[in-house]
């Protein structure tokens, strides 16, 4: 079970949240000079590494925030929580 | 390679304790010319049918730990061919097919059990999707009927089927050529076969690196074990299939994530057919031995940690004991995870990689236990032919740019 220190609310059950993926995925444009593959690597293709993993999450249960987690695939350990729309921070 | 038998059987039995290894647990040579990465069902299918229909017996699996230790030795073994759209109804067909005849053509008892699998509707909406369900798989020339209340409570005496139930009972339907096969068999029993056709399977031999020429054709694999050229290579890694595109250079719409599954202490005969609920999402089916297997939704989110989480596994346990109160004071016994590769339309990827001579069988997610046949047969097909089998065509890497998705996730519920 994760304890996620939700940036607004602070430490809660990871029951409350909902896990949305990778993120800092950029849509490319202009839409009509977007190619096919970049369009499909966009819409579908994933880093999901073994490893730390830059991801969004929304308190769904809370406050209803999206905020973004470093956290290890591998041990689930989170190394790291910050806002949406900030990048994706250095840790050791 | 001695063949077993009833004979053999009843002379072991008897006391003559020379059973031989039923493989050659191999030492990896130099170079081969298919190497097969990954040691699961559909790795060691694809090895006996590459030398069983096409001749190609310079193969070899390495695998990084022991074969079947992955998502085919961790799987709750429901076999099915119940799927919604045509493409995946011819290939989970074949499926099932090869699997009819396996225990004979591998010489080896899979066990399958063809009980049954029942889905049960909760509500009425639940209930119009599964006729549109039953109906479409019906037209697909796949077994399929509907079932009444009344007709899943004689099926199964012990699923709350009562009007008091916190989960009503609307209907369901059944496939009754469904129900479950021995995992480990299934990898032994091809194990087994492959390596009397002389295939190599080398265990304890992980990959750590994808080895290209000049022109970008895979030319080998670097491994714990030492270097090993291969005119061609297949990844079959479930879960771990980025992790090896990661060392390939190409990218994939794989996320993996844990799928956890749980069995109680061994009991009396209490169900004879498999079921799926759908508002729970949890199914449950009997083991030979007689312990209760239950299985439910993935864990929350991506996750390399071969354990299940805690919230998943009381999910899954709350709901079992809701409709089958029977099970209410049942021990469980263990409790586990694999790591499942799921792609955004809950179907296979079979075929071509962008690199050249690099060949990929992944995507099976919650489900690909029962598609083992027939993702060994049609990857062996396409290595040894050049150009993929028509049943597995769609599956293509490549439909994730063209848009033709296939997708189950939303055509035929939940999985596995
Ligand atoms: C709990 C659970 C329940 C399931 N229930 C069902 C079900 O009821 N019915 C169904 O049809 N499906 C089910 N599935 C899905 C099914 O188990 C899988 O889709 C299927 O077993 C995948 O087979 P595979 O051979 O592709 O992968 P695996 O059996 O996972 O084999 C992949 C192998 O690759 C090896 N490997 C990984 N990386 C490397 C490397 N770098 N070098 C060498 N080897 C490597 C691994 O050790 C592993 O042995 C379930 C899965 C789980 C986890
Ligand atoms: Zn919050």
């Amino acid at each position: 079970m994760l304890l996620i220190s939700c940036p607004h609310c602070g430490p809660r059950d990871e029951i409350e949240f909902r896990c949305g993926g990778e993120t800092h995925v950029v849509r490319p444009g202009p839409a009509e000079a977007v190619s096919e593959d970049a369009w499909a690597d966009y819409l579908f293709m994933r880093q999901n590494p073994r490893g730390l993993h830059a991801e969004r999450w929304l308190h769904a249960a809370g406050c209803r925030t999206w905020f973004n987690l470093l956290r290890d695939t591998v041990t689930h350990e989170i190394k790291a929580v910050y806002p949406m729309g900030h990048a994706r921070p250095e840790v050791a | 390679m001695s063949s077993y038998s009833a004979w053999g059987l009843l002379r072991h039995g008897l006391g003559a304790r020379d059973w031989a290894p039923a493989w050659r647990d191999a030492t990896p040579r130099k170079r081969y010319k298919v190497v097969v990465i990954g040691g699961g069902g559909h790795g060691l299918a694809t090895a006996y049918y590459l030398a069983k229909n096409h001749g190609i017996r310079d193969v070899a699996v390495l695998e990084k730990a022991w074969i079947g230790g992955g998502n085919t030795g961790r799987n709750t073994t429901i076999v099915r061919s119940n799927y919604y759209y045509p493409e995946s109804a011819a290939l989970y067909e074949m499926s099932l097919k090869l699997y009819e005849g396996l225990s004979r053509d591998l010489n080896y008892n899979i066990m399958l059990s063809q009980r049954g699998i029942v889905t049960v509707a909760h509500s009425r909406h639940e209930l119009e999707v599964v006729q549109r369900w039953a109906g479409a798989i019906r037209a697909n020339g796949i077994d399929s009927d509907l079932l009444t209340p009344a007709e899943i409570a004689r099926l199964a005496p012990i699923f709350d089927t009562s009007p008091q139930a916190r989960y009503p009972v609307w209907g369901g339907f059944i496939q009754r050529r469904g129900g479950t096969a021995r995992h480990d068999a299934v990898a032994w029993g091809y194990a087994r076969a492959a390596s009397a056709l002389g295939v190599d399977i080398v265990q304890n031999c992980e990959v750590n690196a994808i080895r290209r020429g000049a022109d970008g054709r895979v030319t080998g694999v670097g491994t714990t074990r030492g270097e090993i050229e291969a005119d061609c290579v297949v990844m079959s890694v479930a879960g771990h299939s980025t992790v090896l595109a990661d060392m390939a250079g190409f990218r994939l719409p794989v996320t993996s994530y844990a799928l956890q599954a749980m069995v109680s202490e061994p009991v009396k005969p209490l169900l004879d057919v498999v079921i799926l609920s759908l508002a729970t999402g949890v199914y449950v089916s009997q083991s030979d031995k007689g312990e209760m297997v239950l299985g439910g939704a993935l864990d929350l989110y991506n996750s390399y940690g071969q354990r299940g989480n805690l919230p998943t596994a009381v999910n899954v346990a709350g709901a079992a004991v809701e409709q089958y109160p029977a099970l209410g004071r049942l021990r469980m016994l263990r409790q586990w995870a694999g790591i499942v590769d799921v792609v955004q339309d809950s179907s296979p990827i079979l075929g071509e990689t962008p690199v050249p001579g690099l060949f990929i069988n992944c995507g099976w997610g919650t489900g690909g236990f029962k598609a083992i046949p027939a993702g060994g047969w049609l990857m062996a097909h396409h290595i040894a032919t050049g150009s993929p089998h028509a049943v597995a065509a769609p599956f293509s890497l490549r439909r994730f740019t063209t848009g033709a998705l296939i997708d189950e996730a939303a055509a035929a519920g939940i999985a596995h």
